[in-house]
């Protein structure tokens, strides 16, 4: 057996994976990409953080070749996708936000289609099929079929199903939302596992906690504009900022410690009623919180717990966007 | 087995011992693979292919039996006139333009969209799995058909062309069907959207004579593709003279109906494929 003739997926090794200047793209009037500049590295998981609405659905099908940008230029491995869209075909696996696997077939019946899809030969097909279902850990259930799957097993037939062509490039477009805290856990350990192996990972989220545990590089946009990038470690301390953070014991005096925190913070108090918590970004974090304890001694209030910490993704993503998650 | 590894800076591409495929799928592979898809889909959710088969039952004797007797086909038993007609119709009643239209709206197709496919194979591979469908509704409309009074006169020749042209009808209804369906996008307006051809099916030669209709719904019910189609299909079967029997020659309607055939394939066809391929 001969070895693959791999010219002709071969990119450019200097290239990163995805190199977007200045991409947009408009419906209308909806400008879902109002100018996107973004690089994302090989090797690395990019996280696409931002709000519904954001643009990371309309960016994901740009670099997966289902929507043409209007304008700029993006390169997927330094291929262009405007104008040689059928190469970047062969450089991506797409797992979209909808679990686009047939329930009438089984999930081997389905890895074997993509796999045909994808190019190869049968016997080929056959033997990336039973390579992505002990990856994906579904080898005892191949032979079910995916109607009588739970929506997890779904999702994760889904993303096997992205990678049944060996792809260079892994899309994947909310790849867990719907689905509960544990099988979240598990399509996450399944990503993981991905990465290590050194698939490139484009993923978008709206959960922080999601770019937070997965990416190595998180791009934050709204409205179709990036608005931060970097580490998830570099935007917590882009943001800047330590957190006051009070917990009352009756939820009586939460509004008395809202109005004694404002003088102390930099922004409005966020008040959270049924945690019966207060927090507020500040300057000089262990100045502030002597000062909020003797507040507290003074006006009789009854703290469960006081600290201060550093902020959270979410906070981040609240101070760069002023909109709340 | 001596393998050269191509030595790179960039990090293996997955995790996957399997190298990527060497060249993207041929359009026959595609084709094939997409047909044999949606085939075992409607196989294994026999309730399609039981409503599929059921509708045309229902209509069948509701016709045969209900109106039946009121129409007057002359000299043609009704039986004769009508099973050619719902036979070359079946393609209208079945449920490909909602497979198609599911196919779209659970992300099916971006995954289509996202491979190195060719993109006109994709299509062809759902009018192959279409046609097969439709010739399944054809099949059971001629069988039963048999048991409620159809005798093919028009001898072995007649009834093979019949056959024939009921096959080029499957492929050319299942390319509405596919146009249909991608431009619905969501399984819900494709089932509105499955009445659509209802005017097309009743104001036509199919259940009762066009001389029985009012005069200004005459010259469309005369001239409209399925009219054409049906008589082509009629005059094979009942043998005799056509031109005394149906108002025109065996060649007349057959000429029209295989030109509206391959105009209704190519028109939808293109317009469908436009669409899937659409950025």
């Amino acid at each position: 057996m001969n070895s693959p003739p791999r010219q002709a997926l071969d990119i450019d090794p200097d290239e990163p994976i995805i190199r977007a200047t200045g991409v947009t793209r408009s419906f209308g009037d909806v400008h879902a990409l109002a100018g996107i500049d973004l690089v994302a590295q090989r090797g690395q998981v990019t996280a696409l953080l931002g709000p519904n609405g954001a643009g990371k659905t309309t960016f994901v099908k740009a670099v997966a070749t289902l929507l043409e940008p209007d304008g700029g230029e993006l390169l997927v491995g330094g291929v262009d996708v405007r104008r040689d869209p059928q190469r970047v075909r062969r450089l991506i696996g797409l797992a979209g936000q909808s679990a686009a696997v047939e329930p009438a077939l089984t999930g081997r019946e389905n890895l074997v289609m993509v796999a045909r899809l994808f190019g190869h030969r049968p016997p080929e097909a056959k033997a990336a099929a039973d390579a992505v279902l002990d990856e994906i850990g579904l080898s005892d259930d191949g032979d079910r079929y995916v109607k009588d799957y739970s929506g997890g097993m779904r999702r994760r037939l889904d993303l096997g199903a992205s990678l049944v062509g060996s792809p260079r490039l892994l899309l994947l477009d909310e790849p867990t939302t719907g689905l509960d805290p544990r099988t979240r856990l598990e399509l996450w350990a399944s990503i993981r596992a991905l990465v290590q192996g050194g698939t490139d990972v484009l993923l978008t989220t709206q959960y922080l906690e999601e770019a937070d545990q997965l990416a190595d590089h998180v791009v934050i946009i709204d409205h179709g504009r990036v608005i931060a990038t970097g580490t998830p470690t570099e935007l917590k301390a882009q943001a800047g900022q330590d957190v006051i953070e009070v917990r009352v014991r009756n939820e009586d005096d939460l509004d008395a410690v809202g109005s004694l925190l404002a003088p102390l913070g930099t922004e409005a108090p966020r008040v959270d009623v049924p945690a019966r918590r207060a927090t507020v970004p500040v300057v000089n974090g262990t100045d502030r919180l002597g000062d909020m304890i003797r507040l507290a001694a003074e006006h009789d209030i009854a703290l469960d717990d006081i600290g201060v910490r550093r902020p959270t993704l979410d906070e981040v993503f609240l101070a760069l966007t002023g909109v709340p998650q | 087995m001596s393998t050269t590894l191509f030595q790179s800076s960039a990090p293996a591409p997955s995790t996957l011992s399997i190298a990527p495929p060497a060249h993207p799928p041929t359009a026959i592979a595609t084709a094939s693979t997409y047909a044999g898809r949606t085939v075992r889909q409607y196989i294994r959710t026999p309730q399609l292919l039981v409503v599929n088969a059921a509708t045309s039952i229902m209509f069948l004797l509701i016709f045969r039996y209900v109106f039946g007797g009121a129409i007057a086909t002359g000299p043609i038993p009704y039986a004769n006139f009508l099973i050619p007609a719902l036979a070359a119709t079946s393609g209208l009643f079945a449920s490909g333009i909602v497979g198609v239209a599911e196919d779209a709206e659970s992300g099916f197709f971006d995954r289509l969209r996202s491979l190195p496919v060719p993109r006109g194979a994709v299509m062809v591979g759902r009018s192959l799995a279409d046609t097969v469908v439709i010739l399944w509704g054809t099949f059971v409309t001629i069988v039963v058909g048999f048991a409620v009074g159809f005798r093919p006169q028009g001898g072995l020749g007649g009834s093979l062309a019949a056959l024939g042209l009921w096959g080029i009808y499957a492929i050319a209804l299942s390319w509405l069907h596919i146009f249909l369906g991608v431009f619905a996008g969501r399984a819900q307006a494709a089932q509105g959207l499955s009445f659509a051809v209802f005017p097309l099916i009743f104001v036509s030669s199919a259940y009762v004579p066009v001389e029985s209709m009012p005069g200004w719904m005459q010259p469309f019910a005369n001239n409209q593709p399925i009219t054409m189609m049906i008589g082509a299909v009629r005059s094979l079967v009942i043998g005799g003279n056509s031109t005394e029997l149906l108002g025109h020659s065996t060649s007349y309607f057959v000429i029209r109906a295989l030109a509206w055939s391959a105009a209704i394939a190519v028109v939808f066809g293109v317009l469908a494929t436009r669409r899937f391929k659409k950025r």
